[in-house]
């Protein structure tokens, strides 16, 4: 059953792929995307990756629609006609695409117990995961402890990335009739004109935000952590900045606030790690943070959560103002 | 009485698969935007319900059934919020219901 699922999901995926390379217009391409990342967190979901799936339907699926919406919204909807000779990317895609099948041909079968990634550390995780750190999600373990390294790395490519946006957007446009002006409404005004939008979406933010702290906080016995968490509670905040405009959003947390929580996540993340070495072990070692070693490790794995999803909300909010900022020029 | 129980789940669960089915076919069929959206807004509530109401007999009295509820809440707010919204943003685009692009200025404030 599981395997037939899979083969549909994959085919509206390959049918999905398909759509976006054809269509023209590029607001439809966007929904396409959102729709293709839809389908990779179910497809996830199905192969038991509940944490990639929630990330991918969280940042996939929803931040980054609205980001490339915001960037459309400066832009045009439709696609440039290409000049550019067809042949050459054709023959490389079709090189590669030979190469990947040929790949294929060495890869084990599907769920074979036996397959090389499901014997190399794995078992080791999952075999000290309850002795070490004592928490039953053992994908939290590893990005969170014993791979913290990897995810220290991620945190500063998420601060790395928006700090570039935000300097990209810092610079004035330079020829101002090429940008568009599609904004019908005041500018800042969000939706305060329709009501049933504006009705429903209030009602639904403070369970969206308190949700986003759920996953944020549960991460260590379910589904979750900081990078979802913080997708979901920027996305409560967009969809605030949707319904009474920018300026509301902005009253209630100041660009220079988001600032400081771009960069407070990260910080928090590698003074974890600093007050591991000055309490006399690794850099990122959580067991001296307590007494115990295993509540240290709960109590790293809580503060580095929680640089995460800072971190996360402070630069998908960011980017989105400076999009939404461009667009009012 | 779990035969019972049972038959009414499967019951739901094939209607809602009709109805996500109809609405289905509505979306891409229906002569306009309007009637198009009427007829994919039936997927969302009607079609959800009748599914998720037949999930929960399957789940039973457990802590599924209560996230469902939770989900069909969801949805039941969101999704006519969401058509809504499409038709509003059509309108105010200049799609007239009857089908044919505004002359002149649409609407506005409608």
């Amino acid at each position: 059953m599981t395997v037939l699922f899979g083969v549909f999901l994959l085919t509206l995926l390959v049918i999905t792929a398909l759509a976006i390379v054809r269509t023209r217009h590029l607001f439809v391409a966007v929904i396409l995307t959102s729709i293709f990342s839809l389908l990779m967190a179910a497809n996830f979901f199905l192969l038991d990756a509940a944490d990639v799936a929630l990330t991918e339907a969280a940042i996939g699926a929803g931040i980054s629609t609205v980001l490339f919406l915001s960037a459309l919204a400066l832009t045009g909807e439709h696609e440039r006609a290409t000049t550019m000779n067809r042949m050459l990317p054709l023959a490389v895609v079709a090189v590669i695409t030979l190469i990947m099948i040929y790949a294929t041909f060495d890869k084990p079968r599907f769920g074979d117990p036996e397959a090389p990634v499901h014997q190399h550390v794995a078992p080791w995780y999952i075999e000290k995961t309850p002795e070490f750190i004592d928490i039953p999600n053992v994908v939290t373990a590893v990005l969170g402890s014993f791979r913290g390294y990897d995810t220290l790395g991620e945190v500063f490519v998420v601060f790395t990335a928006g700090i570039g946006v935000l300097f990209l957007f810092s610079a004035r446009p330079s020829n101002r009739r090429n940008v568009k002006r599609r904004v019908r409404t005041e500018p800042g005004q969000g939706l305060r004109h329709y009501l049933v939008p504006r009705v429903v979406g209030r009602l639904l933010i403070p369970f969206i935000l308190l949700f986003g702290l759920y996953v944020q906080f549960h991460g260590e016995y379910g589904p979750g952590g900081g990078f979802q968490a913080g997708a979901m509670v920027a996305a409560a905040i967009i969809l605030y900045a949707l319904l009474e405009g920018e300026t509301q959003a902005l009253r209630a947390l100041p660009l220079h606030t988001l600032t400081g929580l771009v960069a407070g996540g990260a910080l928090l993340f590698g003074g974890v790690g600093v007050a591991g070495i000055l309490l006399g072990s690794n850099f990122l070692d959580y067991s001296v943070l307590a007494a115990d070693p295993i509540a240290g490790q709960h109590l790293g794995l809580l503060l580095i959560e929680a640089g995460v999803g800072i971190t996360v909300t402070g630069v998908l909010l960011s980017v989105f103002h400076a999009f939404a900022a461009r667009g009012r020029v | 009485m779990a035969l019972l129980i049972d038959i009414a789940s499967w019951i739901l669960l094939t209607l809602g698969g009709a109805f996500v089915f109809i609405g289905g076919l509505g979306a891409l069929r229906m002569p306009n935007l309007y009637t198009r959206i009427h007829a994919g807004s039936l997927t969302d509530t009607m079609g959800a319900m009748l599914v998720i109401a037949g999930i929960m007999l399957q789940a039973g009295a457990s802590l599924a059934t209560i996230k469902l509820a939770a989900i069909l809440l969801f949805l039941l707010l969101t999704s006519p919020t969401a058509s809504n919204a499409l038709a509003s943003a059509a309108l105010l685009a200049g799609v007239r219901p009857d089908g044919h692009p505004a002359k002149s200025n649409p609407e506005q404030g409608k």
